[in-house]
C-alpha cells in the first residue's frame, strides 16, 4: 500500500445522531400542536407561524452574516425557536408581533449569548415574556372568533367552571400550540420513543405541581380541579418542549429531577398567588437562571465513588 | 433473571458476523520478526541476546525490568540481527530486538508440570512472572503483579473477562468455542493461589453458544460459575465488570482487589494454562483481522512480533484502499498509518475501514443534550470535562471527577455535535498523571 492511512485518537466511529436530526425530531414532534392550533384558530395562526419561524430563521443567518460567522441555519435549531415562540402567541396577534419575538429571541436570547447551546434561558419563552412585559394587550388578548376571550385557567381563577374533555381536546381558546392536550402529548411520545428527552423533567414537574395544588390548592384532591390545571395554560406544552429544552436544563441526572421539581413549585406559585391566571413561562425562565447552581449542587461524584456500595 | 449490567453504556454496531464464523488459523511469520522490549505497563524489559545471536523458538531474549514488568520471549528461532530502536504502534521508536527467521522453530525443551497441586503459590506465580504474561485484552499489566495482591485471602472472585464488548473483536468468541478447556483450566490455576475464592466466566449474552458450552463444561465445578451479562459496551471494562458480577463498585484510585476481585482476559488465561501445563511462556496470541476493508476476515494464531502486515495479506489483502487501520476494536483500539508494526502481547485485531467515521464529521457547537452523561459508565459530565480540558482548566477537571473517566470512548461515540469529548478529557488526563508524577 502506497498511501497512509489516517491517524486519530479513540473512539474511531461515530454514532447516527446529529444535531441536525435531532432538532428535525423536535419540530416533527411539534407538527401536531401545531396543526392543531392552525384548524382551531385559522389563518391568522398560520400567518403568526410563518412569520415567526421565517424572521427567526433570518435574524439567526443576518447575525451570522454580519458577525462573519460560520452560519448554522442548516442544524434547524432557529426553526425550532420560532416554530415554539409561535406556539405561545395568542392567535389573534398582528403578524408583526411574531417578528419581534422571532428578533429578540434570536439575536438578543440566543446569539448574543454565544448562538446554540450557550443560551442560558429559552429563547422562545424569553422572547414571550418579553413580548408580555411590552405588548401586555395583544399578549393576553385570547378572543378569536368562536371563543370568549377567557381562557379556562382566567375561568377557574375566577371562579368558574369548565368543561375537562373540551380542554383534552383542546377546543378552548389560548395560545396556538398551548391548547390541545392530545396534540402535545402525541408530539411528546415521538420525543421519548425517539430518545430525544426523557421523562426525568415533565415528570418530576408534573408531579410536583400536582402535589403542590392539592396541598396548597385549597380543594385538596379534587380531581376537576386538578385536571384543568394540568391540561390548562401552557403547562404540557411548557412541560415537555421547554422545560426539557436541552441549553437551559440541567445536564446532570439529579440536577433535572430537582430543577422539574422547582418548576413545578414556582408554576404553583404563581397559578395560585401570582396576578395571572398563567405561571409556566415565567416558572420555566426563573428555573433557567438557578440552572448553574443546581448543576453545581447536583455534580456527580463518579462511579464508585461511594465505597464499594455504588 | 436478568442479565447483569452496570448503569451507562451503549450498543455500536458490533460487525462480529464479519469474522465471528471463521475458526482460528495459524499461520507463520515471512518476514524479520520484531520484538519491542516495552509491550506492557511498567519497566520495559531489558535485552540479554546482542546482535549475531542464535536464538531458539520460547528463549527469552529480554528479561524482566523489575517486579511490575515482564520478560520478552523469541516467537521463533534465528539470528538476532539488530537491538535497535523501531517504529511500534505509537508511532515512537523504541527499544526492539529484532530476529530473522530460520523458519526451522528449533524450540528450547519446555518445562511442564502436571500436577497442579503439587505446586505451591509462589511456585505458580513465579511461573507466571517467568512466561512474561501480561493482561492481554489490551492493557498489558503483568499478570503476576495482578495475582498477587497483599491479602489474597480476600479475594472472593476471580473473574475471567470474556464478555469482549468491543465491536468486530470475535478473538475470544473463537478462543471459547475451540479451546474452552484451556480458560477453564487457565481459570482453575488461579483459583489455586486464592483459597476462599470462586472463579466466574464472565460472557455477554450476544455470545448465547459460548454461554452454554461452558455452563455444560464446569457444571460438576464446584468453583467455578458462568455468568451471562448483558451485550453492552463497555461491559468489559474493569470496573464495569466487577460491578456487574459482585454488585461492588470501585472508583479509578482503587483495585479490584479493593473489591475481592481478580479479573483477567480470556486469552490470559489461556497463556496460564499453557505456561504451567506445557511450560510454554508467551509467544503467540489470537488476532481477529477484520473490518470491511479486509477481503476475508480471519481469526489467526499469530507469533508474537509478526507484523501486521503479513496479516492483512494473509486475509487476502485490502478491498480497495482503507482510510483508517486499527490495531484493536472501533471503540478503544489505536490507529495506525500503516501497517509495518509487529503484533505485541496486548495486540487482540486489525480493523480496516474503508471510510474513516472520524473524518467524514466536522466538531460543531454542543447542545447540551446530555447524550453524554446518559451513557457515560464513570457516571461524570464529559461535555463539563471536556470544556475544562479545552480551557487548560486543571483544577476544575480534577474537582469535578475528569480522573474517574476510563476513556472507553461512549461520549464521542453518542455526540451529535460530533465533539471530541473522549479525546479532549484524554489528553488532560495525561497531562494531570504526569504532573502526578513530577510533583
Amino acid at each position: 500500500m502506497n498511501g497512509l492511512t489516517n491517524i486519530s485518537s479513540n473512539p474511531h466511529t461515530r454514532s447516527k445522531y446529529t444535531t441536525g436530526n435531532i432538532m428535525l425530531t423536535v419540530i416533527l414532534a411539534l407538527l401536531p400542536a401545531t396543526l392543531f392550533g392552525i384548524y382551531n384558530f385559522g389563518f391568522n395562526a398560520l400567518v403568526l407561524i410563518v412569520v415567526t419561524v421565517l424572521s427567526s430563521v433570518l435574524s439567526e443567518y443576518l447575525y451570522q452574516k454580519f458577525m462573519k460567522k460560520k452560519s448554522t441555519i442548516k442544524d434547524f435549531s432557529a426553526i425550532v425557536t420560532g416554530l415554539l415562540l409561535a406556539l405561545n402567541l395568542p392567535p389573534s396577534a398582528p403578524w408583526w408581533i411574531g417578528v419581534i419575538g422571532g428578533v429578540f429571541a434570536i439575536i438578543v436570547v440566543k446569539m448574543l449569548f454565544g448562538g446554540l447551546g450557550q443560551n442560558f434561558m429559552n429563547p422562545a419563552l424569553a422572547a414571550r415574556c418579553f413580548l408580555m412585559i411590552s405588548f401586555a394587550s395583544i399578549m393576553t388578548n385570547f378572543q378569536v372568533d368562536g371563543y370568549s376571550g377567557a381562557t379556562p385557567l382566567a375561568t377557574l381563577k375566577a371562579g368558574g367552571s369548565v368543561d375537562i374533555v373540551t380542554m383534552v381536546l383542546g377546543r378552548i381558546s389560548g395560545t396556538i400550540g398551548e391548547t390541545s392536550m392530545i396534540a402535545i402529548v402525541l408530539g411528546a411520545c415521538i420525543l421519548i420513543l425517539a430518545g430525544i428527552i426523557d421523562l426525568k423533567i415533565p415528570a418530576s414537574y408534573l408531579i410536583s405541581f400536582l402535589l403542590f395544588l392539592t396541598f396548597f390548592g385549597g380543594k385538596g384532591f379534587d380531581y376537576p380541579y386538578l385536571s384543568t390545571h394540568l391540561a390548562g395554560g401552557g403547562l404540557m406544552l411548557g412541560a415537555f418542549f421547554m422545560a426539557t429544552d436541552y441549553a437551559t436544563r440541567p445536564i446532570t441526572t439529579n440536577g433535572q429531577i430537582l430543577y422539574g421539581v422547582l418548576l413545578g413549585i414556582l408554576t404553583g406559585l404563581f397559578r395560585l398567588f401570582g396576578g395571572s391566571a398563567e405561571g409556566v413561562s415565567y416558572a420555566i425562565i426563573i428555573g433557567n437562571l438557578l440552572v448553574p447552581l443546581i448543576e453545581k449542587i447536583t455534580m456527580p461524584k463518579g462511579f464508585g465513588s461511594g465505597g464499594l456500595k455504588a | 433473571m436478568t442479565n447483569r449490567t452496570f448503569r451507562g453504556g451503549l450498543h455500536p454496531h458490533d460487525g462480529k458476523e464479519l469474522s465471528k464464523d471463521k475458526p482460528i488459523r495459524e499461520i507463520l511469520p515471512k518476514g524479520e520478526l520484531i520484538f519491542p522490549v516495552a509491550q506492557h505497563i511498567g519497566a520495559p524489559a531489558i535485552p540479554i541476546v546482542t546482535k549475531g545471536e542464535h536464538v531458539l523458538c520460547g528463549q527469552m531474549i529480554a528479561k524482566a525490568g523489575g517486579f511490575v514488568s515482564a520478560p520478552v520471549f523469541a516467537s521463533v528461532s534465528g539470528t538476532v540481527k539488530a537491538v535497535e530502536p523501531r517504529r511500534v504502534l505509537s508511532g515512537e521508536h523504541l527499544e526492539c530486538i529484532i530476529i530473522e527467521n530460520d523458519h526451522l522453530y528449533e524450540e528450547v525443551s519446555f518445562e511442564a508440570s502436571l500436577d497442579l497441586e503439587a505446586l505451591s503459590k509462589q511456585e505458580i506465580i513465579e511461573k507466571i512472572s517467568n512466561a512474561g504474561i501480561v493482561g492481554m485484552g489490551g492493557a498489558g499489566f503483568p499478570t503476576h503483579v495482578k495475582l498477587s495482591p497483599k491479602e489474597p485471602d480476600k479475594i472472593t472472585y476471580v473473574i475471567i473477562n470474556c464478555a469482549e464488548c468491543e465491536p468486530y473483536l470475535t478473538s475470544d468468541y473463537r478462543r471459547m468455542l475451540e479451546e474452552p478447556e484451556k480458560i477453564i483450566g487457565g481459570l482453575k490455576v488461579i483459583l489455586q493461589l486464592f483459597d476462599n475464592a470462586k472463579g466466574i466466566i464472565a460472557i455477554e449474552d450476544n455470545k448465547q453458544d459460548c454461554i452454554d458450552l461452558i455452563k455444560n463444561l464446569v457444571k460438576e465445578e464446584p468453583r467455578i460459575a458462568v455468568k451471562s451479562l448483558k451485550t453492552k459496551y463497555p461491559q468489559g471494562a474493569e470496573r464495569q465488570l466487577i460491578y456487574a458480577v459482585t454488585k461492588r463498585a470501585i472508583n479509578s484510585s482503587m483495585l479490584p482487589a479493593d473489591a475481592g476481585c481478580v479479573v483477567n482476559n480470556a486469552d490470559t488465561a489461556v497463556a496460564i494454562w499453557q505456561t504451567i501445563f506445557t511450560g510454554r511462556p508467551l509467544m503467540s496470541r489470537i488476532v481477529t483481522v477484520t473490518g470491511d476493508a479486509i477481503t476475508n476476515p480471519t481469526n489467526f494464531r499469530v507469533r508474537l512480533g509478526t507484523k501486521f502486515s503479513e496479516l492483512v495479506e494473509e486475509a487476502g489483502g485490502f478491498v480497495g484502499t482503507p482510510e483508517k487501520v486499527i490495531s484493536g476494536g472501533p471503540m478503544m483500539g489505536i490507529s495506525m498509518f500503516d501497517q509495518e508494526v509487529p503484533i505485541v502481547k496486548t495486540s487482540s485485531a486489525l480493523l480496516a475501514f474503508g471510510k474513516d467515521d472520524v473524518a467524514k464529521w466536522e466538531p460543531s457547537a454542543c447542545i447540551n443534550c446530555g447524550k453524554c452523561v446518559e451513557v457515560c459508565p464513570g457516571r461524570i459530565v464529559p461535555s463539563r470535562l471536556a470544556d475544562f480540558a479545552e480551557h487548560g482548566n486543571t483544577e476544575a477537571f480534577e474537582k469535578n471527577n475528569g480522573m474517574e473517566c476510563c476513556e472507553c470512548g461512549c461520549c464521542s461515540y453518542i455526540c451529535p455535535a460530533k465533539r471530541q469529548l473522549t479525546q479532549s478529557i484524554k489528553s488532560m488526563r495525561k497531562m494531570v498523571l504526569a504532573s502526578r508524577k513530577k510533583s
